[in-house]
């Protein structure tokens, strides 16, 4: 059947196509112009005006500082840390929990169901979390990021719809066959959510490494704050006086400038190289949560 | 696996169920007080609202005020500022920071290249990614008085000044950077409802000659609109928690009129005055709104669309 396309069409057409070209420009400029800062010389970013499409006065300058910078060096370690150690525990409970909400013909199922999901709605807000961790003993300590953090809701809720979607049959002859719960969970369920999994891991690395918040509330030493922490102090707080030290005072406005650009490019070219490769993961994330909601 | 037909009491069940279910109760132990721990006990800790708490004498032996705090708050110089403000910023981020994923969700739909869809989704996606404090950082870059935006604008005879220190700005400051990190994310979960209707549905309304327009109008809108009104619903209960975040890494002494929100003010207060049963009644405040505003807006869905979250 052939479909006659209307000049009105046509037109919509180029437009659509034209505005999204638009907006992709729109979206990915701001990381061009920083990669391109990062890579100029400050006093010549000073004084540019407009678009910066490539670096002004080239010189590597800024990500020397920045990466002999004890501080950021520290913040890697330490988001590291609570990186692979949030993960780990984010995984394995989330999997018990969702394992759990996907089991069938348990009494409490639905009560302890409510009473998770109730979380999602209210809470008691960020003082009485603080007064519970500290209660804990847990102030400045990266524990307390790490726990507070240890289960994701939604991403249990996906977790459990793709655990609903294994055939129960399986899980019956798992039974019949002698497993008992810890057997079904790692030998069959998991294996056969991998996808799932994948996406939640995804989810939960990227809320680590992208933390600042928590961390700033419940550690006290500079030396314990993840890589966000340190570069809120550097972008936010102008914290750049430990890397311009070597540098004449009338420099060091300018080479702290195109510092912080070098120092958002390390913090968030892990992201931005692994995103590519991992994007229809995110999105199979939202698909299995939207046929839920 | 049935029981008899024989009557049993509650007792019973509780206790077949429990020699049962021995194993997977104790398997979710750990979530459950992960629950408990981080969650039920700071909501039973949101009491010292009611309280003049102090550390030293803890929840129980504080002394009980009843409605003070929240009082002191109402009659505060800072209330109007602050409620208003949250107001403002949320009711214009709704506004606009909802319907975009929703608008490019159906504009991406009709493309007419698939590839071209999947690079524009793909490039779109991205800034979901890149971290608060980094994009807050190129916030206060590009609107400095040297920057980007601040030199772009002035291309349209704006003035070149630090648009961070203008309070008035800060609204749209905050709305449009919302829009630019979370158009793409956003429009995901309506591309997936957009794409799971039935091709037939089109395709008898192309055979009846209904352009692409009104194809839109009469079949993508009313298929996602399940989602959409879910979706506001679930946007519903954070009216009034605009993201602390944000606010807390943008703001400064000059804007705050226009800037503060309850949950900075309740952050400023709390965490770093100390003053913690005050803090938390602000807090609470806010809580209980935003419930009351989910069940009001489900209420009305259900109502009218017969669509509701439970």
């Amino acid at each position: 059947m052939k479909v006659k396309v209307s000049l009105q069409q046509k037109c919509f057409d180029i437009f659509n196509v034209v505005f999204m070209f638009i907006l992709m420009i729109i979206m990915l400029y701001p990381m061009i112009h920083v990669i391109m800062a990062s890579f100029s010389d400050g006093n010549m970013l000073l004084v540019h005006e407009g678009l910066l499409l490539w670096p002004k006065g080239f010189n590597l300058l800024a990500y020397q500082r920045a990466l002999t910078n004890p501080a950021i060096l520290n913040g890697y370690k330490v988001t590291l840390f609570i990186l692979v150690a949030g993960c780990t525990l984010n995984m394995l409970l989330t999997a018990i929990g969702a394992y759990f909400l996907s089991s069938k013909d348990i009494l409490w199922k639905n009560l302890i169901s409510f009473f998770i999901v109730f979380t999602m709605f209210f809470s008691g807000g960020m003082i009485p979390l603080y007064l519970t961790v500290h209660k804990l003993g847990l102030i400045n300590s990266l524990w307390s990021v790490i726990l507070v953090g240890a289960i994701n809701t939604y991403n249990m809720i996906i977790l459990k719809t793709g655990f609903n979607n294994i055939p129960e049959s399986l899980k019956e002859s798992a039974i019949i066959d002698g497993a008992g719960h810890i057997t079904t969970l790692f030998r069959i369920m998991i294996p056969l959510s991998l996808p799932t999994l994948a996406v939640i891991l995804l989810y939960y690395a990227v809320g680590h490494w992208n933390a600042w918040f928590n961390a700033a509330i419940f550690l006290n030493d500079s030396n314990k704050y993840p890589l966000q922490l340190v570069l809120r102090g550097i972008l936010l707080i102008n914290d750049t006086a430990a890397m311009t030290q070597d540098v004449a005072d009338t420099e060091t406005w300018a080479a702290g400038e195109s510092i912080k650009y070098a120092v958002i490019v390390i913090a968030t070219m892990p992201i931005l190289c692994i995103y590519p490769f991992l994007q229809k993961y995110f999105v199979k994330g939202i698909m299995i949560g939207a046929v839920k909601g | 696996m049935k029981y008899s037909t024989t009557q049993k009491t509650f007792k019973d069940r509780i206790i077949s169920d429990f020699k049962k279910n021995k194993t997977i109760y104790l398997l979710v132990l750990p979530v459950i007080l992960f629950y408990i721990i981080f969650h039920y006990i700071p909501m039973y800790g949101v009491i010292i609202a009611f309280k003049k708490f102090s550390l030293g004498k803890g929840i129980l032996a504080s002394e009980w005020i009843g409605f003070e705090h929240f009082r002191s708050f109402f009659k505060s110089v800072y209330f109007k500022r602050v409620f208003f403000n949250t107001l403002r910023i949320s009711i214009t981020n709704i506004l606009f920071g909802f319907s975009a994923p929703i608008i490019l969700a159906l504009l991406i739909n009709e493309l007419r290249s698939k590839t071209y869809s999947r690079i524009v989704q793909t490039v779109t996606y991205l800034p979901h990614f890149i971290s608060l404090v980094v994009i807050c950082g190129m916030i206060v870059d590009f609107t400095s008085e040297n920057g980007v935006i601040t030199n772009f604008l002035s291309l349209f005879g704006m003035e070149k000044t630090n648009l961070l220190r203008v309070p008035e700005y800060f609204t749209d400051i905050y709305v449009v950077s919302e829009i630019w990190q979370g158009v793409g994310w956003g429009s995901i979960i309506y591309l997936a409802a957009l794409t799971s209707i039935d091709t037939s549905l089109h395709e008898a309304a192309t055979i009846d000659g209904a352009g692409r327009w009104k194809q839109v109008w009469a079949i993508d809108i009313p298929c996602i609109l399940p989602t959409i009104v879910t979706l506001l619903v679930l946007r519903m209960g954070s009216v009034m928690s605009v993201g602390h975040e944000k606010i807390i890494l943008l703001y400064n002494s000059l804007i705050m009129e226009k800037a503060d929100v309850i949950s900075s003010f309740v952050y400023r207060k709390g965490l770093l005055e100390s003053n913690y049963s005050y803090a938390t009644a602000v807090g609470l405040f806010n809580s209980v709104i935003n419930m009351m505003l989910v069940i009001i807006a489900n209420a009305i869905s259900r109502k009218v669309n017969d669509i509701s979250l439970w």
